[in-house]
């Protein structure tokens, strides 16, 4: 053991047994005696002054229990932003309040101002159509450009539409100005990285108990990471002390970053399940998923890339406004600085790198982290300027990229924009990648769409991500508010059996599949006698969550430190069994052994020593066998990959169909490999989705044109191509015990802007000069770029 | 949702009887009707389930005519194959759910500008048949979920006369899958006709410049160089009128390239 289910066994996902059976226990699915419903009144309008709400007829309905308006949380405090950004001039960021129910004035379409508590769903949305409120429109504030040269503004406290004007790395820019000036040839493109609407498939849904015998409360709710959704509720919104509430997030189906941050309605349904005494649950339905769910992404950019005569990279300088929305939601502030302008040196020895992000208050839905979180908008700049770049000079596209990958020899490289990069092999993924895609046939391929009236184009895409976030003492110094790290108990049972508890929430990245093979590994035990624990903050140590593709590289680390200190421990317990000493002690497929002797217990006979400790050396030993480790990176990790793809472009249309996508990842260590593949598929899927389909829309009032998925377009099975995906060109991470950098995020990273290269590639073959289309690249903009070109 | 009853009479007759109700309602497969009843966006009193309704149900064919109920399902359309067009665009309605419940009937009744049947109804000069007369195709349509059907009336049968060539080619609005544009062509010993679909702010219409070209010369290339005004078509956020004009002319093109 565990030769079938350690480290690098592709052991089938033992979640999915209850997913694909129908038996998971979703928020939604869990009732409790006595429960009521909340439902919001939200408003129709972008941005509105509230003259007045008036519940009086709402509060007489049928079934109903309470009434809430903001006026009734204007004592209590915001939700708050979880990372300080100062701007260049040293000033903080802009730091408006948000509310639990908006108040005085109503900022987005979907911003909830009131809300009611009655016996069914239906009684509350009979008396939520019956709350009389007045609220005055004013002209909604959407386009950046526009809201930066606004005189109105959507916080009136603050008098400006901009967060934050931020400056990395400010000493550089100096420098890579004057590269830029002196440079033998500049490319400069002007690109939108497009909002996408997270759309999990489970809508969040909270459900709020209070027991007024011990005011305690416990709060289920659908959460990415439940410590620090109570760590926000407790310290910043209502004040409930921690240790008088419980956050529980069961299963939950997908978060893609949308249910990392603490919402308004959990705050609402705490409160009113104290002040009624019963039980209160709140599901939101569709529409609210797509008006209130952080959205991701938006990004509008202005980059340029300077090279020498040989096409070596002197330089990139990219401007970038970042929406942010209505409120600051939790990491907003975070992920279009740190999580990406560190990133702008991509894969290349580029010596000079400025960035200026400034992030912009408009009336619309939050913007947040969204699978890749900032990484994605990094990597889309950088990978579409260089192609643009290797057309103008007239080079290869990969020749180029090559020509300025950092060589393996270089590890650990000091990026230009400040990270430390700890290992990778760029040419090597490069290689492997044109030899998996066949390239050399794809002349021949092109022939044959030729053949059928179709374009068809190749593009390539090579990334860096930072993953493994965070280590604390470099994110406290950038400014985050919260410590980066994850923490893990390994309880070993009395009967032998373990219960692993984790900070890492599991909600579709195999984590009861992944983190028991690293425990069988290390403890030469069968995997099916480990189950994790996650997302009770009354059974888990503590735990930061999961996103950023972390849960491995930090909470499998944790786990990692955990065991250790259980073999150790155990390793003392079979020294005294076997009457030897600790040294002497090896562990070997689950048996202690005296080292060069028959000698030996069972790791099931330890656990029961410890538990039932007769002839026990208790003045050396403690009883039991259950060990903590909190782990903190010493680094991020940095995975990286080489992408390309091959699209068909339908010219008489402008419909683009994906044919080929190839994925070739260093993700350091793999410890199942069937799950990195399918973290793959998605990342990809959501990738090409926004690349070709997801079309967040509002129109000039701030209504959201695209709230349904009669108008969204969500990537479906047939818009995607079988894939190629291929870990082989692992190089481990070398900071974490594991090895291992982070597979969630990669795939939504790497393709879009291989997608986009790709069409270009079509078009430009078809002889239309078509340099840039912006995503997604509907037929109709694809159809339009032909015209024009 | 709002609280309503609902009524499942057996023949026609009944149907109408219930209906006569104010603030009464058909409701067919209920792949439109129940989606706008859950975002209470309707409010009807009482639903009358035509699906117990067995006179409105099945297909048959007589003297080049295929006759078809107004209660009868996607999915069998689709699986009849008599009119191949007609069963090729059933097949590529919706997804399973939908085809599975959704009727011919509740689609003409609702006459959404982006549906498929309204073209197949119109190009091929289909009846209209309801409960108190029938309706040529032509007078049948009057504008963006307007039909010539009075209050309480009910399609109980769809009369389509067989062509001898046709094709329908569905330009998918790409969230929704209805037609973004979607043209039928069919040809019958009488000339062409040309119903277009998806495009236009009046619903689905004729195009008689193409049926004149296509009834001299029924090839693509009788198309070349015809095109569609850009006045009063669909902008949205899918597409421009422009493109949809452009869309017009090639879908066009396709489908009789595909007539079969
Ligand atoms: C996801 C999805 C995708 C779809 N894709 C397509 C598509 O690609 N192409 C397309 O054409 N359609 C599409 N539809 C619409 C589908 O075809 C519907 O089934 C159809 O429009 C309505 O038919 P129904 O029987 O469901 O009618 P219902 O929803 O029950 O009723 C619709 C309206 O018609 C009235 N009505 C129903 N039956 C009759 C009758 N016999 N006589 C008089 N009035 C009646 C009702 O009172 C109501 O006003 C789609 C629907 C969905 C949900």
């Amino acid at each position: 053991m565990p030769k079938d289910g350690g480290i690098g066994a592709s052991t089938v996902r033992r979640e999915d047994v209850r997913f694909l059976t129908g038996t998971g226990q979703y928020c939604d699915d869990m009732n409790m005696f006595g429960q009521t419903a909340a439902v919001f009144a939200r408003s129709t309008v972008a941005n509105g002054v509230i003259k007045s709400i008036d519940t009086s007829a709402a509060e007489a309905m049928p079934g109903v229990l309470a009434v809430f308006t903001g006026e009734d949380f204007v004592e209590v405090g915001g939700n708050p932003a979880g990372w300080l950004i100062n701007s260049r001039d040293g000033e903080p960021m802009k730091e408006p309040k948000r509310p639990v129910l908006a108040h005085g004035k109503v900022r987005h379409v979907g911003d909830a101002y009131a809300a009611v508590i009655a016996e069914t769903v239906e009684q509350a949305k009979d008396a939520v159509e019956a709350i009389e409120a007045d609220i005055e429109e004013l002209p909604a504030i959407v386009n950046m450009k526009d809201a930066l040269a606004a005189d109105h503004y959507v916080h009136d406290e603050i008098g400006t539409n901009q967060c934050f004007d931020w400056g990395w790395i400010e000493d550089n820019r100096a420098a890579t100005d004057a590269a830029i000036k002196g440079a033998h040839h500049v490319t400069t493109l002007e690109l939108v990285n497009n909002r996408l609407v997270p759309n999990a498939m489970e809508p969040r849904c909270s459900m709020a108990q209070y027991n007024r015998a011990n005011d305690e409360y416990v709060l289920h709710t659908t959460s990415q990471n439940p410590h620090l959704t109570r760590l926000l509720i407790s310290a910043f919104v209502l004040g409930i002390p921690e240790n008088k509430l419980t956050v529980i997030a069961p299963d939950v189906g997908g978060g893609f970053g949308s249910k990392i941050y603490h919402y308004g309605e959990e705050a609402l349904v705490l409160a009113a399940a104290k002040k009624i005494g019963r039980p209160v649950k709140w599901t939101a339905d569709r529409t609210e998923a797509f008006l209130t769910d952080a959205h991701g992404r938006d990004h509008v950019t202005k980059i340029e890339l300077a090279m020498d005569k040989d096409g070596n990279f002197l330089a990139f300088r990219t401007e970038t406004m970042a929406n942010v929305g209505a409120y600051l939601s939790n990491f907003s502030t975070a992920t279009p600085t740190f999580l990406h302008g560190t990133l702008m040196a991509g894969n290349y020895t580029v010596p000079n790198i400025y960035v200026n992000v400034k992030a912009v208050f408009t009336n619309t839905a939050p913007v947040d982290a969204y699978r890749g979180a900032g990484r994605p908008e990094a990597t889309f700049s950088l990978e579409r300027v260089i192609d643009k770049a290797a057309r103008e000079i007239g080079m290869d596209p990969i020749a180029l990229r090559r020509k300025n990958f950092i060589k393996p020899d270089q590890y650990p490289f000091a990026s230009a924009a400040g990270l430390e990069y700890d290992s990778g092999n760029y040419d090597a993924l490069m290689d492997q990648m044109e030899k998996v895609a066949d390239m050399a046939g794809f002349e021949a391929r092109r022939k044959a769409s030729e053949k059928k009236g179709k374009l068809r184009g190749f593009g390539v895409n090579a990334y860096i991500e930072a993953c493994g976030i965070a280590p604390s003492n470099l994110v406290g110094v950038l400014g985050s508010r919260v410590g980066l790290y994850d923490a893990a108990t390994v309880r070993v049972n009395a009967t032998g059996n373990l219960s692993v508890m984790v900070g890492a929430h599991s909600h579709g990245q195999g984590h009861e599949t992944a983190f028991p093979q690293v425990v069988a590994e290390m403890l030469g035990i069968d995997p099916q006698s480990i189950d994790i624990v996650h997302g009770d903050t009354s059974k888990i140590p503590f735990g930061m969550g999961t996103y950023g593709s972390r849960s491995l590289a930090v909470c499998g680390s944790a786990v990692v430190r955990a065991t250790e200190k259980i073999i150790n421990k155990a390793k003392k317990i079979a020294a005294h069994m076997l009457e030897a000493s600790d040294g002497d002690i090896e562990l070997k497929d689950g048996v202690f052994s005296v080292a060069g002797t028959d000698k030996s217990v069972t790791f099931g006979e330890v656990a029961l020593k410890a538990y039932i400790p007769h002839e026990f050396p208790l003045e050396d030993i403690e009883p039991g066998l259950e060990e903590t480790a909190f782990y903190d990176p010493a680094n991020f990790t940095y995975p990286s990959g080489a992408y390309c793809c091959e699209v068909e472009v339908d010219p008489e249309t402008g419909k683009v169909s994906v044919e080929s996508m190839t994925a070739v990842d260093d993700f350091g260590n793999v410890i199942n490999p069937m799950i990195v593949t399918g973290q793959v598929h998605g990342g990809l899927g959501q990738g090409i989705g926004q690349a070709l389909l997801e079309n967040t829309t509002y129109d000039e009032n701030g209504q959201l044109l695209s709230a349904s998925y009669m108008d969204y377009v969500m990537p479906r099975a047939d818009d995607l191509p079988f894939y190629t995906v291929d870990h082989s060109q692992g190089n481990a991470c070398t900071h974490n015990p594991l090895g291992v950098k982070g597979c969630g995020e990669a795939g939504a990273i790497g393709s879009p802007p291989t997608v986009v290269n790709a069409v270009i590639d079509a078009l430009q073959s078809g002889g239309k000069n078509v340099t840039h289309i912006d995503m997604p690249m509907t037929p109709h903009r694809v159809w339009s770029a032909m015209q024009n070109a | 949702m709002y609280a309503f009853d609902i009524e499942r009479p057996a023949t026609v007759a009944e149907a109408v009887a219930a209906l006569s109700n104010e603030d009464a309602q058909a409701l067919g497969g209920g792949q439109t009707l129940i989606p706008t009843l859950k975002q209470r966006l309707a409010s009807p009193e009482k639903l009358v389930s035509l699906t117990g309704v067995a006179e409105m149900k099945g297909i048959s064919s007589a003297g080049g005519v295929l006759t078809i109920g107004g209660g009868t399902t996607h999915d069998d359309v689709a699986a009849d194959g008599s009119y191949k067009a007609l069963s090729e665009l059933a097949v590529n309605i919706g997804d399973p759910a939908v085809r599975s419940r959704g009727t011919i009937g509740g689609s003409l009744a609702n006459n959404d500008p982006s549906a498929c049947y309204p073209a197949a109804a119109l190009a091929s000069g289909a009846t209209i048949v309801t409960n108190t007369r029938e309706i040529a195709a032509d007078d049948y349509f009057v504008g963006l979920f307007e039909t010539a059907l009075d209050e309480g009336e009910i399609i109980t049968a769809v009369k389509f006369p067989i062509p001898e060539k046709a094709n329908y080619q569905k330009f998918v609005q790409p969230a929704s899958r209805f037609a973004l544009v979607g043209v039928f062509v069919a040809k019958t010993a009488d000339g062409v006709r040309v119903a277009v679909t998806g495009a236009s702010n009046e619903g689905v219409h004729r195009w008689t410049a193409a049926e004149d070209a296509l009834s001299k010369d029924f090839s693509a290339g009788a198309l070349e160089g015809l095109s569609v005004s850009a006045d009063d078509l669909i902008a949205d956020l899918h597409g421009s009128a422009e493109y949809r004009a452009h869309l017009v002319a090639v879908m066009t093109k396709r489908a009789v390239a595909a007539a079969s």
